[in-house]
């Protein structure tokens, strides 16, 4: 396979100096790739990714151990902002929608770093609006106004927006009806397809997650416990008990 | 009823004087949660820094650009020796950090200044004039004018501008904007500088009308009512908080003056803002929390 657009190998995360929510993580991102992270709450996946995006340091965490490379170079303390202009971008879990800027001006802080001309910004705009049509009738709308659903595509459109190769996702299902939850992993599909994008999502839906994923890394209380295919990891009798919700229909 | 309205009308503008002090407020809080109690020392700082430069024979149009550089200085100074360190703290924390700023602000308006009192002449003249039988102040109406020019050139710099767009973004979500990839540290700069600039301005209009002295500095005491009626977040909310504080407080003085004796003028505001507090605590344009149930 080719060279991986994102590796960590053997990071470690603190928070305020004393509580370690990251033990011992490896993982591996090829190009075009969508690898999930899955596990319960409180497992590290989104310490994870805020590692990575170095988001960890606005909540007073910080890497301690190992290193976090992308496209080959070392990113373990880059500024944010710094690693969105290279393409790497995270959609936060809750959404995180600016609630009172409009739909659009949401998509328009995405490229802000990229200080885009006024035309390439409506090419962008535009770019954004094929993927998710919905967002294009609601983009004079106050993001807080919108529904679940369409805040979640306001996120990971606003990503788009900075035109990034590797997507952070952090709980795209979260609180979201399973039609709109298909809706929104179809989109991750297809960006995979149409641009090469690569995805590392954390994902409490294993289902939906391995159904979309190429490759998976099951973390419990800080390391990782399992790794392997995704569909393997979804024969799995082990994983499917515990995150699957087989033993729910054995026991019914 | 003509002398209701004179009152009325001159306590709407002598309002606007507490808005311009508010609006400095305001920028800060919005994108930082930090209530600066430094503004008024800012406002302070560059009015003294102003007329000291003109008392030296700097042009008027040159010392109001070099004011405003040396607030930006400033912005860029706070920014690296107090905002960067403490970043992430709790807002109470920043909040003690720009108590103390306000004194090392002041003092180094008196290093470099002295402490006199200066006299700042604008060019225009405090002479009132008749308008329908209403004696107005030319100066108020100066600085509502001026009030209004700047509230338009804001508005159009936080809607229309992408830096505008950067600082509304962080205002409403710190982690969500890092996020996106802006930087914090370029905002708080920016945010500084601009409430530099409006305490600039306000600064000038308060030093024109009761002289460039360190008592300047005790203004922010009367933004805070304007803040709590009109709303932390809101710049409308401080114009609008401004223009009750004022028009209350003249009425107030000369209707229940009479009869609960005098000196109301200056305790009055703060009971009206404790009333706020009680029956709408976010004030009247403050920003509600959007939340979906």
């Amino acid at each position: 396979m080719s060279t991986p657009i994102l590796e960590l190998t053997h990071i470690e995360v603190l928070y305020n100096q004393v509580i370690l929510a990251v033990k011992d993580i490896s993982l591996t991102v090829y190009p075009q790739q969508i690898v999930a992270l899955l596990g319960a709450n409180g497992a590290g996946k989104s310490t994870t990714l805020k590692a990575i995006s170095n988001l960890v340091r606005a909540e007073r965490g910080e890497v301690t151990k190992g290193q976090i490379s992308y496209k080959s170079q070392l990113i373990t303390h880059t500024d944010p902002a710094k690693l969105v202009r290279q393409g790497l971008v995270q959609v936060l879990e809750g959404r995180h929608c600016f609630g009172h800027l409009t739909v659009e001006e949401n998509l328009k802080t995405g490229a802000l770093p990229l200080k885009l001309t006024k035309a390439q910004l409506d090419a962008q705009l535009a770019r954004i609006y094929t993927y998710f049509p919905r967002l294009k009738t609601r983009r004079f709308t106050q993001a807080g106004y919108t529904s679940g659903g369409e805040q979640q595509m306001v996120a990971i459109g606003r990503a788009l927006m900075a035109q990034p190769q590797m997507i952070l996702l952090d709980e795209p299902s979260m609180g979201l009806a399973p039609q709109i939850v298909e809706e929104i992993f179809e989109i991750i599909q297809q960006l995979r397809l149409q641009e090469g994008t690569s995805f590392l999502l954390a994902e409490q839906n294993a289902a939906i997650a391995l159904h979309y994923a190429d490759y998976a890394y099951v973390l419990e209380t800080g390391k990782v416990n399992v790794h392997g295919k995704a569909e393997q990891l979804s024969q799995n009798p082990e994983l499917q008990a515990s995150y699957l919700g087989a033993a729910f229909s054995v026991a019914a | 009823m003509n002398f209701f309205f004179e009152v009325l009308v001159g306590g709407l503008l002598a309002g606007v004087m507490y808005s311009l002090v508010a609006i400095g407020f305001v920028l800060i809080y919005k994108a930082s949660g930090v209530f600066n109690f430094a503004q008024g020392a800012m406002v302070l700082f560059a009015a003294l820094t102003f007329v000291s430069l003109l008392e030296r024979g700097v042009p008027f149009w040159l010392c109001f650009l070099m004011t405003l550089a040396v607030m930006i200085v400033l912005a860029l100074g706070i920014e690296r020796w107090v905002l960067a360190p403490l970043a992430n703290r709790s807002p109470i924390t920043l909040f003690m950090a720009t108590l103390g700023l306000s004194y090392v602000i002041e003092g180094l308006a008196q290093l470099l200044w002295g402490a006199q009192v200066h006299g700042l002449e604008l060019g225009i003249k405090d002479e009132p004039f008749i308008i329908g039988g209403i004696f107005l102040s030319q100066f108020d109406l100066f600085a509502a004018g001026i009030a209004l020019s700047l509230v338009i050139i804001l508005s159009i710099f936080f809607n229309k501008t992408q830096i505008g767009l950067s600082l509304r973004a962080v205002a409403d979500d710190t982690l969500a904007a890092l996020a996106v990839g802006i930087r914090l540290p370029k905002v708080w700069v920016i945010v500084w500088s601009v409430a530099g600039f409006v305490g600039l301005v306000a600064g000038l209009l308060w030093g024109a009308r009761v002289g460039v002295q360190f008592s300047l500095s005790l203004i922010v005491l009367k933004a805070l009512p304007v803040l709590i009626i009109g709303g932390f977040t809101s710049i409308e909310g401080a114009i609008v908080g401004g223009l009750i504080v004022g028009a209350s407080e003249k009425l107030a003085e000369v209707y229940l003056g009479s009869v609960i004796g005098g000196g109301i003028e200056n305790w009055f505001p703060y009971v009206l803002a404790l009333g706020f507090l009680l029956i709408r605590p976010a004030g009247l344009f403050g920003e509600q929390a959007i939340e979906r149930v």
